[in-house]
Formats: C-alpha cells, sequence, structure tokens
C-alpha cells in the first residue's frame, strides 16, 4: 500500500479572505448549501464525526422559531490544542462558520463555549466577535453570539452535558435520543459543532465541495488537524489530508524508535508497531484530534494506566458501567502488574470494557474500550511482567 | 386510544403504545418485567444504573429502556443473551462498589439492590472490591440517616428532594469514583436546609437513606418496670402497616395493631386521632377568631391561615419563608398535643409522676423525630414526646416480638385519649385536615351540618396537586353573622413543591384562600416518609380509599362530637384558646436560614 503525507495550509490561510467565501456562499439557496456540504463529505471533528450536511439539514427542519448553535471549544482532550490554535489565528473562520449555519438553520443566538482554561483568548476573540457583529449587518445575517466560559471537567465537551452545564445544571450527558438538533440547549433545536468543523465549511466552500471530497479517502474526506504529542521531534499541530497510513505517519513525525502510535487521543485506539502498515489514519478508528507517539522506551502499561487514571478521574460517574467500570480497569490491571490477579483476569477486564462499551450513557464510557482492549492486546507481556 | 400510536415487537410480541412511551413501559404492557434501579414512577427519568438496558435488533449498542421511547417498528429483546450478560455485569460493578452488609442493614428483604443481586445471582465475585473505605455515616440528623458507603448513586432521592419537595437539600458532587450523594457545602444533615420529610428514604432503592431508629431505646422503656410506656398511633399507620405483614395494600388494620401494641407490652395503647380531634377544635377555633378579628375588628391578622400539623411543612416554611411564619397556625401537630397532654392530664387522671411517662408516637413521618426533639415541645414540663417511630420500625418491633400479625384478634384503643371522631382518621389522606376543620368549623358557624351527602366533602379528596373548595355561610349563629353571605375559598396542597407554588401566591398577595392544609408529603400522611416501602401513586390511593372506609365507620364524625373531648375541655382545658391551651397546645415557629 502506498500513501503519503500531504500536509496542507487550508485552515491556517489567511484569514480576512472568508468574508467573500461567505458572500458567494449566501448567494446560494439554503438547501444548496446543505447539498455542497453533504457533497463535500466534511463530517464533524470533535471525535463523534457525523456528517455536518445532515446535522444542519435536520436542524433547519425544525419547526421551532429559537434555534441556537453553539461552538464546541471545551477541548479538554489530553494532548489536544488545535481548537486553541484555530480560535488564536483564524476566529474569523469559525465565526463564518456559525454565520453560515445561522443562514441555513435559522438560529439567531451563538455560543462558543471555551473551555475554562483558555480564559485568557476572551478579549481577543471578544474583539473578533464584536467585529463580526458590524461585519454580518452588510451580509444581513442576525447572529448573535456569546461566549460560555467552560466549567473545567472533560466531560462538558459532550455536546448533551456542556448544554447542561450552560443551562447551569451539573454537566452531566443527557439521554439520546432526544439530540440536540430536536431538543438542545433550554429545549430547542441546537447545532452543536466542534471548532474546527465550523472553520472547515470556510475551506468547503473556498475549494468547493468536489475538490473537498477528492482529498482524503473513500470513508473520511478532506483534510484535518492533528495535535501530535509524545516522542515526535515534531509536536505540534499540522494539518494533514485523510488517509494516511500509521506507517507513512510515523515516518514523518515520529523519532525514528516509534513503537506504538495512539491514534484518536485516548477515546482512540492504540496502534502498535507491527500494524503500522495496515492502519489508515481515519478508517476504521476515530479521527479525534490527538495522535500520541510512543517510542521503545515508554512502558505501554504506564501509559495505559495514565489513560484509566484519566477515565476514572473524568467520568461524570453518573451511569454504572462507566463510574465503576473506569475503577475496576484501572484497580484490575494494577492487580495483574502486582500478581495478585491471574493474567487471565485481563481477559474478564477485556469484556468488561466490551460491557462498558454497549450499556454506557455517553462516548466517553463506551470509548474506553478501545485504548483499552488494543493496548491490552497488542502489549499483553508489558501488562503482566 | 388516540392517534398517534406506535407498534413495536418486544420479544416477539407485538405492542401498541402511545407515542412518548418508553420501551419500559411498553414491555410492561405485555407482562414483560424489566429490572429497574434508577427508575422511579414518581420521578422524571435518569437513564443512569443502565439495569434496565434492552437489545434494539440492528444496533450494537444497548439501549436504556427506561429512557429510551418506543418507536416505530423497533424490535426489542429483553432477554438475549447480550442483554442478561450486560445486565449482570452491571449488578457485579454495583456490588463490587457496595458495602454489602445485607445480615446487619435495615433494608435487608426490602432493598430493590438485594434484590436484583439475588435474581442475577451475583455470586461469583468476580471484580475487585472497590468500596471506599473513608466512609462515616452521617447520623446528625433527629429523622434522616446518611451511610454513603450503601448509595448507588441512582440520584432518585436528589430527584426527589428536588421535583417533588423543591428543598433541594442533596446534590450529585464530584466526579468520577469521587461522585456522590452531597448536602450543601457537605454539612451534616442537621445543618441543612432538609425539612426531615423522608421522602427522600422512600425512593432510595437501598439503605443509603434510613430514618434513625430508636426500637431499642423503646424496648429498654417498655423492660422498665418503674416506667409507663405510652404508645399513640396516627391515622395513617393504621392503613398501612398491614403491608409490613404481606396484606395487600388498603388493608385496615387497627384492631390488630392495637392488640400487637398490648402485646409487646406498653402500658397505655392510645389514639393519636383523639388529638387530632383536639387539634380540630382549636384551630378551627383559631381561625375563627383570626376571621372575627379581621371582618369585624379590621385588625391586621395574618390570612389565610395555614396548617401546622406537618411537621416537614413547619421545617420547609421556616427556612423558605420566613417572614411569613404568622400565617401558620400556632396548633401544634397532634403528635405534640398528645404529647403534652399525656404528661399532663393523662398523667393526673391516672395518678402517675408524668416524669416516670415514657410516651411514643408510631408515625408514618419521619419528620416527626425531629419534631419531638425541637427545644420548645417541652411544655408539659418533660420532652412531650419521647420518640417517634416510623411505621417500618413499628413493623420490625411486631416482628422483634414475635408476633404473628395476620392471626391476631382484633382489640380496642385503651381509655382516656383512646377515642376519636372519623373527622380524626381523614386527617391522613390529603384534604382531611381540611375536611375535618370543615365539619366542624360549618357546625359552629351555622349549628348545622356541613351540606355535603354523609359529610363527606369530596371536592377536598384526591391526589390532584392542588385543590380548592368555595363554601358559602349562610343563616349563621348569631356569633357568627358576621360570616353571613361569605363565600370561603379553601386551598390544599400536598408535596413541598405544590406547598411552594401556595406561598408564593401568598408572597405576591394573590392567594385567594381564607384557609389552607399543607401536607409535606405527596397524598398527605399516608404517603409519609415513615411508611411502607415501597409508597406509589397506586398504593397511595389505596391507602386513602382505606382512610375513608374508616371514616365511614365511625358511630362519629365531628371532632366536637367526641365525648372524650368534651370531657377533657370541661374537666382541664376549659375552653378553646383559653390559657390552659395555649400554654400546652399552641406553639411559635422560628426563622431559619435558606440554605
Ligand atoms: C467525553 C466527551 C468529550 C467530548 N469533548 C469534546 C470537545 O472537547 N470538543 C468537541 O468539539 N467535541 C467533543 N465531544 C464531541 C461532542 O459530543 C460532539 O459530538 C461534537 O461537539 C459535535 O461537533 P462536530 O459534529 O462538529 O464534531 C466530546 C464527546 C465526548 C463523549
Ligand atoms: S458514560 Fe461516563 S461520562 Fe458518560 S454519562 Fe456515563 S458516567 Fe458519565
Ligand atoms: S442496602 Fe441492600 S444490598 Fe446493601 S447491605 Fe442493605 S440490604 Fe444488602
Ligand atoms: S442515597 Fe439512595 S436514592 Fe440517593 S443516590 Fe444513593 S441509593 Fe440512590
Ligand atoms: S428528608 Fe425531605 S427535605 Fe430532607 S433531604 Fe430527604 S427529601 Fe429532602
Ligand atoms: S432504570 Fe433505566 S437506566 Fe436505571
Amino acid at each position: 500500500m502506498t500513501t503519503h503525507i500531504n500536509k496542507l495550509g487550508y485552515i491556517f490561510s489567511k484569514d480576512c479572505e472568508c468574508d467573500d467565501i461567505l458572500k458567494n456562499t449566501l448567494a446560494k439557496t439554503k438547501d444548496e448549501v446543505v447539498s455542497e456540504l453533504i457533497k463535500s463529505g466534511l463530517r464533524g471533528r470533535g471525535g463523534a464525526g457525523f456528517p455536518i450536511g445532515l446535522k444542519w439539514k435536520f436542524t433547519a427542519s425544525q419547526p421551532e422559531e429559537v434555534k441556537y448553535i453553539i461552538c464546541n471549544a471545551d477541548e479538554g482532550e489530553p494532548g489536544t490544542f488545535k481548537d486553541r490554535e484555530i480560535l488564536t489565528q483564524v476566529p474569523k473562520k469559525v465565526l463564518r462558520g456559525m454565520a453560515l449555519c445561522a443562514y441555513v438553520t435559522g438560529a439567531k443566538k451563538g455560543f462558543i463555549y471555551l473551555r475554562g482554561e483558555y480564559k485568557y483568548l476572551v478579549p481577543h476573540l471578544q474583539k473578533n466577535i464584536d467585529e463580526f457583529h458590524e461585519d454580518m449587518k452588510k451580509f444581513n445575517i442576525d447572529l448573535n453570539v456569546e461566549i460560555f466560559l467552560g466549567s473545567g471537567a472533560y466531560v462538558c465537551g459532550e455536546e448533551t452535558a456542556l448544554i447542561e452545564s450552560m443551562e447551569g445544571k451539573r454537566g452531566e450527558p443527557r439521554n439520546k435520543p432526544p439530540y440536540p438538533n430536536q431538543f438542545g440547549y433550554l429545549g430547542k433545536p441546537t447545532v452543536v459543532n466542534n471548532v474546527e468543523t465550523l472553520a472547515s465549511t470556510m475551506i468547503v466552500f473556498r475549494l468547493g465541495a468536489d475538490v473537498y471530497n477528492n482529498l482524503g479517502t473513500k470513508d473520511q474526506q478532506g483534510s484535518k488537524l492533528f495535535s501530535i504529542s509524545g516522542d515526535s521531534p515534531k509536536e505540534g499541530v499540522h494539518e494533514i489530508e485523510l488517509g494516511m497510513s500509521v506507517a507513512d505517519f510515523v515516518n514523518e513525525f515520529g523519532d525514528g524508535d516509534t513503537k506504538a502510535v495512539q491514534v484518536g487521543g485516548v477515546s482512540g485506539f492504540c496502534v502498535p508497531r507491527k500494524n503500522f502498515n495496515k492502519e489508515i489514519i481515519g478508517e476504521g478508528n476515530t479521527t479525534g484530534g490527538s495522535t500520541m507517539i510512543f517510542n521503545s522506551s515508554r512502558s505501554m502499561y504506564n501509559v495505559l494506566h495514565n489513560f484509566l487514571d484519566f477515565f476514572a478521574e473524568e467520568s461524570c460517574g453518573q451511569c454504572t458501567p462507566c463510574r465503576v467500570g473506569c475503577q475496576q480497569l484501572l484497580k484490575g490491571i494494577e492487580a495483574v502488574k502486582a500478581g495478585e490477579k491471574s493474567p487471565k483476569y485481563l481477559d474478564q477486564l477485556i469484556k468488561l470494557s466490551k460491557t462498558m462499551q454497549i450499556t454506557s450513557k455517553c462516548g466517553l464510557g463506551q470509548s474506553v474500550t478501545n485504548s483499552f482492549t488494543s493496548i491490552v492486546n497488542n502489549f499483553r507481556e508489558e501488562m503482566i511482567y | 386510544m388516540s392517534k398517534n400510536t406506535i407498534t413495536l415487537i418486544i420479544d416477539g410480541t407485538k405492542v401498541t403504545v402511545e407515542e412518548g412511551t418508553s420501551i419500559l413501559d411498553a414491555a410492561k404492557k405485555v407482562d414483560i418485567e424489566i429490572p429497574t434501579l434508577c427508575h422511579h414512577e414518581d420521578l422524571c427519568v435518569a437513564g443512569n444504573c443502565r439495569v434496565c438496558v434492552v437489545e434494539e435488533k440492528g444496533k450494537n449498542n444497548l439501549t436504556a429502556s427506561c429512557a429510551a421511547p418506543a418507536t416505530e417498528g423497533m424490535d426489542i429483546l429483553t432477554s438475549s443473551p447480550k442483554v442478561r450478560r450486560a445486565r449482570k455485569d452491571i449488578m457485579a460493578l454495583l456490588v463490587s462498589e457496595h458495602n454489602t452488609q445485607c445480615t446487619t442493614c435495615y433494608r435487608n428483604t426490602n432493598c430493590e439492590l438485594q434484590t436484583l443481586a439475588s435474581d442475577y445471582n451475583v455470586d461469583n465475585d468476580i471484580y475487585l472490591s472497590v468500596l471506599k473505605n473513608n466512609t462515616t455515616i452521617d447520623k446528625s440528623s433527629w429523622s434522616i440517616e446518611k451511610d454513603d458507603s450503601k448509595c448507588i448513586r441512582c440520584q432518585r432521592c436528589v430527584r426527589t428532594c428536588a421535583e417533588i419537595q423543591h428543598v433541594n437539600a442533596l446534590a450529585v458532587t464530584h466526579k468520577g469514583h469521587e461522585m456522590k450523594i452531597s448536602t450543601f457545602m457537605d454539612f451534616p444533615m442537621n445543618e441543612i436546609v432538609c425539612t426531615n420529610c423522608g421522602q427522600c428514604i422512600i425512593h432510595c432503592p437501598t439503605a443509603a437513606l434510613t430514618e434513625r431508629r430508636y426500637y431499642d431505646d423503646i424496648w429498654e422503656a417498655i423492660d422498665d418496670p418503674t416506667k409507663h410506656v405510652v404508645v399513640n398511633t396516627a391515622p395513617s399507620v393504621r392503613v398501612a402497616l398491614g403491608e409490613m405483614f404481606d396484606y395487600e395494600p388498603g388493608k385496615i388494620v387497627t384492631g390488630k395493631m392495637v392488640t400487637a401494641l398490648k402485646k409487646m407490652g406498653f402500658d397505655s395503647v392510645l389514639d393519636t386521632d383523639f388529638s387530632a380531634d383536639l387539634t380540630i377544635i382549636e384551630e378551627a377555633n383559631e381561625l375563627l377568631v383570626r376571621l372575627k378579628k379581621a371582618f369585624v375588628d379590621k385588625e391586621e391578622v395574618a390570612l389565610p391561615m395555614i396548617t401546622s400539623c406537618s411537621p416537614g411543612w413547619v421545617k420547609f416554611i421556616e427556612h423558605m419563608y420566613p417572614e411569613h411564619l404568622g400565617h401558620l397556625s400556632t396548633c401544634k401537630s397532634p403528635q405534640q398535643m398528645f404529647g403534652s397532654m399525656v404528661k399532663t392530664y393523662y398523667a393526673e387522671k391516672k395518678g402517675i409522676d408524668p416524669k416516670d411517662i415514657v410516651c411514643v408516637a408510631g408515625m408514618p413521618c419521619a419528620a416527626k423525630k425531629y419534631e419531638a426533639n425541637r427545644p420548645e415541645m417541652r411544655d408539659s414540663g418533660f420532652q412531650d414526646i419521647d420518640a417517634g417511630l416510623t411505621t417500618r420500625e413499628l413493623g420490625h418491633m411486631i416482628k422483634q416480638a414475635g408476633i404473628k400479625f395476620q392471626e391476631l384478634p382484633e382489640e380496642n384503643f385503651d381509655k382516656i385519649m383512646g377515642e376519636s371522631s372519623g373527622a380524626a382518621v381523614v386527617f391522613g389522606a390529603t384534604g382531611g385536615v381540611m375536611e375535618a376543620a370543615l365539619r366542624t368549623a360549618y357546625a359552629v358557624i351555622t349549628g348545622r351540618p356541613v351540606p355535603f351527602d354523609n359529610l363527606n366533602i369530596t371536592p377536598v379528596r384526591g391526589m390532584e396537586s392542588i385543590k380548592e373548595i368555595t363554601i358559602k355561610f349562610e343563616d349563621c349563629v348569631p356569633e357568627y353573622s358576621f360570616l353571613e353571605g361569605i363565600e370561603a375559598k379553601f386551598g390544599i396542597a400536598h408535596g413541598l413543591t405544590n406547598a411552594r407554588a401556595i406561598m408564593d401566591q401568598i408572597v405576591e398577595g394573590k392567594s385567594p384562600y381564607v384557609f389552607i392544609e399543607i401536607m409535606a408529603c405527596p397524598g398527605g400522611c399516608i404517603g409519609g416518609g415513615g411508611q411502607p416501602i415501597p409508597t406509589t401513586d397506586e398504593i397511595r390511593k389505596k391507602r386513602i380509599e382505606a382512610i375513608y372506609a374508616e371514616d365511614m365507620g365511625k358511630p362519629i364524625r365531628m371532632s366536637h362530637e367526641n365525648p372524650e373531648i368534651k370531657e377533657i375541655y370541661e374537666s382541664f382545658l376549659k375552653v378553646p384558646l383559653g390559657e390552659k391551651s395555649h400554654h400546652l397546645l399552641h406553639t411559635k415557629y422560628r426563622k431559619r436560614k435558606r440554605y
């Protein structure tokens, strides 16, 4: 298999051109905008990967008068800082993406749910928002945008927990259905999109849906930002065309001694060296923003332990499989390592992680199995000895 | 059936339900029982325990059936291998963080976690214990015991306190493995807004929340030959105690209860209904005095007047509306009137030194334990009521005494404060105090019985959240001619959320009522926090039916006709609201903070 790394510069290209893009796009009908978004193949960049065109279309079709747009800038995933970079460098793109969403869905109120730690960005963002309000008058877009500072919990990045926290409640994910497009903020239809997703709409309409769609693979179209961390001389945010193999990725970003790559952040999968050639980033695995590179000096037991520590802390704690399951996985690998439980117990724990996947209420508990299973299966020895 | 219906398949059977019905309820329609823990029919959906998961064909992830609405064409499996394995795993997880001590546990044999753990036979101990070993039991409150080590974090208590009671004394704090049910700033239960109503207890599936138990103290008193131990039981106890002995809800067990208490060794088994009648005399007269002051003397008086027999409600208004305490009737609750009468009037008649009397109250209520310990409740010179027991505790004591309840003969209450009218019995149901008060007040004002069939004032009955009735006074006796032709409105609320609505009207100056009955618990005392678990709407209704049946069976139906009441006024109290009454039967309230 041959793939290549195609480094791109669309997202961070000059911010000033996006008023022109917006102007041209607003000349299209709402239906045209939606079908071009669908054709482009752009999916959510916040983790769940839902096609943005469908999300907007569904929200547009809701009969309610009042609707909301929320830009999800909670970015709580360890090792991710791409949304911060976007908001720092090209906030106009994000705001224009929101304007387009307002055009399509009819929402008049928007929020940027900003991670608490990014508070220092508020003056910068507010200045851009003020300009935005001014600029939009000439486009007849009536969207008022406000910043909402997040509370700090990782789970508040989950769209329904985010909405609960905006409503002044404890940030616990809701039962779905109903989804936010139907019953969101204050019970009104609400679009929740990731920062990068919104900014990417500007790329779609700059390049045209067909060109955008030609980027990437048949599963994942377009380009995407990767926050690269770990044992890499090139740590940082890189925009890459989707569809590269892990091998190419490692050649480009590894330190020459890469043993494993965690694709899709803590909720994603761990790819061991033997599979570098088999795995394509973005196919069959999640495309969350963070990619962690581990070299041979790393103990994968420690890596997994850190992940589980994180989950056991950051689970909101409301549902049984996630709250207790995370603790059991953590204690379980400790017990195996200490020789208190036989290595067979690891299989029991993998089963447990599958139960967590199919019974947990939200994406957090549902995805713990991804890293757990891939690390335990591929580095079983390191778990035991 | 309404036109928006949905047809789905559950375990191969077609089910048609109204749109919006949960899969759980749809399954019930075809007699398929799906286990639940966080779900409670009184409360909004939480969907957090996940034991109710079912498999939807074509989906990898399971669905929480309590939280998911049935949709057209769904094909549901409630007991597939995948479902069973997942449920058992979840049960095992719950047990792994649980302080499993069933043999010493108050909810042993009446615990939803235990029942499910036994059904799913989680006996192989597959997981490590993740029980937090630093939890202490909060026993600070007179009424409520909180033991986090028995908590499954279903949040039923939190939802109860917020939705039914609008008190919000309990909240979820922390996240992840630290997540727990907590109070404001983690303060002990006796320092927060908690009203002690005990609704959280009867909605808790486990023993994480229980009433503080006093029965060992009572046994000790019974066993002490120098003590004269008096017990009195509230109207709602006799229509619910049977449930502790496998009777169907709604069974009236008054006679057996009396026999059991006598067998247990109480020196005198008396009836709180007696003091309920006494409350009515005092309260009806207090209302009439307030009305006279308002209509004739044109004085500033707090109207509407509101009942004060529900100690949870009293604490609620003290916290939430401290500026409006003047609306509360100054009458003590029947329990407290009983206590002060036992240690004065009864002691005198019996020739017993009140210091040797131990007065126990059998109550459907958790708040009455705290009420008994209010520092002002010592007007007899002693603590008027020594201990309040719940219906559940009484049930336990009867079992401890080895009494075969179902086999017992029926006996009558002892004399002196053992006689009561039907009006006192209906105190147990929401609207009952109002009905009893109106029966007496109308008779006093007009000289005639209330103009309802058989004295049954049906508009004040039932489970509607706020009820009202308008009564026109005509042909009044001369003393009350100032009420001639007046149409007075009376209001009734049960559950503190409804109480709040009533109070907000008063605060805004828009209350249309002259007199309001408020009970802290849904359904009134029959649904009290001390009643047998489970308590559901269906069970509440059955207990209420029993209450009205008991009323109809009474030869005397109006409080002022109770001969023992006549006697106590003649020989002891002299007149309603008189000096003795004022001293022994009325009380004061205090302002409290809002948190
Ligand atoms: C535990 C958890 C944390 C999440 N955190 C974020 C986040 O920080 N930022 C984000 O955009 N999406 C996050 N998501 C995904 C959101 O729920 C949601 O899918 C996303 O914001 C939708 O936007 P998109 O369609 O543009 O990706 C998280 C999901 C889960 C389950
Ligand atoms: S899966 Fe975890 S984070 Fe999500 S709702 Fe359940 S406990 Fe909370
Ligand atoms: S709460 Fe239930 S399961 Fe827990 S110890 Fe008590 S009876 Fe047993
Ligand atoms: S105290 Fe009881 S009702 Fe409250 S969360 Fe715990 S188990 Fe559930
Ligand atoms: S006793 Fe009543 S007020 Fe107190 S916490 Fe329980 S439900 Fe809330
Ligand atoms: S009963 Fe459905 S999730 Fe708890």
